[in-house]
């Protein structure tokens, strides 16, 4: 009785809003929300179900990748989606980050970009692509600068808005203890909002893979967008699930880094 | 005449046309070198406005202030600030936040190693003064509000100005942590030979601390009157219950109140309380 009652209370204490969980049992429910789509994809694929067809099973897509590996070069797709996306992502975070800067430090800097950026950033990315072709062609540089137009604007205004908040007694105290202007950018603006702008690194990297797909879906012949676009010509759906699942778990790899740099760069913020 | 700071006729406005607001008029003041003034007053009578443009973060619209005789022209060195919260900087710890100024005056060529060195025992005498030797490398997130605000005026402290502006520096932190705070920047001015004005909300703190109180009123923003304090130069915290303070606290209070166009309204809660009775009989 005692037993069923103490369960039955540990099991209400989950439920604490904003509660907290010990490591241990915050593991068991991401094994539990990562393992339960799985088994019931699985569980789809073997019932029968669905055609084969549309709906391969784990299996399947796993042997699909070995092929892919062993015959069909996968590590070159990976290799050539990966520096695609780490290129424009790279152009537009060295341009942006300077120009968000200024435009989050000086107002007459923000009066004159911040409504301009704003209105190109409305304009669909995908759009573009047909003027990129036209001027860029198809080589490598019209990838990079799909997934460059796809991520810079948002980038801007996102740098921009870390930069805004820098807390102004932080810079007030600057100046009242005679810094310069160059001095407040450099010691206190720009290391402020350090862990903000690596946080905005790290979202709008994951905007730099969808706009890598959209790229490859469009003008290219290799990559994993390319693969998944030929796949289904081939009604390969296999090959479809496993670029998918690929571009997910490069994307997830790329994600923790970034949060493994945020931990390693900024550790007063996990003192406590 | 051994003025420190002088404020002649300083007028400022926010905003523009109608909607401006005055947030100081004409305001004359003289403060004495090593002396300790602070201010108080209702909200929005402009003592937080007058302390920024003292440390030169805002720019009066007419008037001047001028430091030792000399009108001042934006913020400065000789002025050092500490204000509520959000000051510190949290990428850096304790000590690195003391010795901030440091690293601003190492990019100067004028200045040799001797300095440097001197500077670096006064940050450790500072440290020491202050208490936190034992948190020399912790984060500012890690320490109490108490401890944090200690780590904002040792490092105003640190370049040794002669004028100390505080901008309610312990509005955030619990009564306790308060008093000894108090003590501590008594004893801070008297070390220092430290010119300090405080602005706070709090009328006992403003008593116990300062030699006078300026009393503002607000809308126009301005000085209503400035009250000496009569007690001994040596305090201590039973002085908070002594006749004369009280006595002292009231008036100011009555002042304050007087001036904030606010107050209870008695005979409204009255007649509420009257029709809840009422309501209350009608069940």
């Amino acid at each position: 009785m005692s037993s069923r009652h103490n369960i039955f209370s540990r099991w209400n204490g989950l439920w604490v809003i904003r509660g907290h969980l010990s490591s241990r049992t915050y593991l068991m429910f991401a094994l539990v929300g990562m393992l339960l789509p799985l088994a019931a994809w699985w569980g789809v694929s073997v019932s029968g179900w669905m055609d084969k067809v549309f709906m391969p099973g784990p299996v399947d897509v796993l042997s699909r990748t070995y092929v892919w590996f062993k015959e069909d070069d996968l590590m070159h797709d990976v290799w050539i989606s990966t520096y695609r996306v780490i290129a424009g992502f790279s152009l537009s975070a060295v341009l942006a980050i300077p120009l968000g800067l200024m435009i989050g430090t000086y107002r007459p800097v923000q009066a004159m970009l911040e409504p301009l950026t704003d209105f190109i950033r409305y304009m669909p990315a995908v759009a573009f692509i047909p003027l990129v072709m036209l001027w860029v062609g198809i080589d490598e540089s019209s990838k990079i600068a799909i997934i460059f137009i796809g991520t810079f604007f948002q980038m801007v205004l996102m740098v921009a808005e870390d930069v805004r908040r820098v807390p102004i007694t932080q810079i007030e105290a600057a100046q009242t203890m005679g810094a310069s202007r160059r001095e407040i950018i450099s010691l206190v603006i720009v290391p402020s909002a350090k862990p903000a702008l690596l946080d905005t690194l790290r979202v709008t990297m994951g905007w730099a893979w969808t706009y890598l797909v959209v790229a490859e879906l469009v003008a290219a012949n290799s990559g994993l967008g390319y693969s998944i676009l030929r796949a289904q010509r081939f009604m390969q759906t296999d090959k479809i699930f496993a670029g998918i699942i690929l571009i997910g778990l490069i994307g997830l790899a790329i994600d923790q880094l970034f949060r493994w740099l945020h931990r390693k760069n900024f550790p007063w913020m996990y003192k406590k | 005449m051994d003025n420190k700071i002088s404020i002649k006729a300083a007028h400022k406005t926010f905003g523009e046309g109608e909607r401006s607001i005055v947030a100081l008029q004409k305001v004359d003041l003289d403060i004495a070198r090593n002396e300790f003034v602070t201010f108080v007053g209702a909200s929005g009578c402009g003592k937080s406005t007058l302390l920024r443009c003292i440390g030169g973060l805002e720019t009066l619209s007419s008037g001047s202030i001028d430091v030792d005789g000399m009108p001042i022209s934006g913020p400065g060195v000789d002025r050092a600030m500490v204000f509520q919260h959000y000051s510190l900087y949290p990428w850096l710890t304790v000590m690195d936040n003391i010795k901030f100024t440091r690293q601003l005056q190492a990019g100067r060529e004028d200045l040799t190693s001797a300095d440097v060195e001197a500077a670096s025992g006064r940050a450790d005498a500072l440290l020491d003064l202050m208490g936190l030797t034992h948190v020399r490398d912790a984060y500012p997130n890690q320490l109490s509000g108490g401890m944090q605000q200690r780590v904002a005026i040792a490092r105003a402290l640190l370049p040794r100005p002669q004028i100390l502006l505080m901008d309610e520096p312990f509005g955030a932190l619990d009564a306790q942590t308060r008093e000894v705070m108090h003590d501590l920047i008594l004893h801070v001015s008297k070390l220092e030979k430290t010119t300090i004005v405080f602005v706070t909300h709090d009328v006992e703190e403003a008593i116990y601390l300062g030699q006078r109180v300026v009393v503002m009123a607000p809308r126009p923003g301005r000085i209503d009157s400035i009250c000496p304090v009569e007690l001994p130069a040596k305090r201590d915290q039973d002085m908070k219950l002594s006749p004369e303070f009280m006595q002292q606290k009231k008036a100011i209070l009555h002042r304050i109140r007087e001036t904030a166009g606010m107050r209870t309204d008695y005979e409204l809660l009255e007649r509420m309380t009257r029709q809840a009775e009422q309501q209350n009989d009608m069940q």
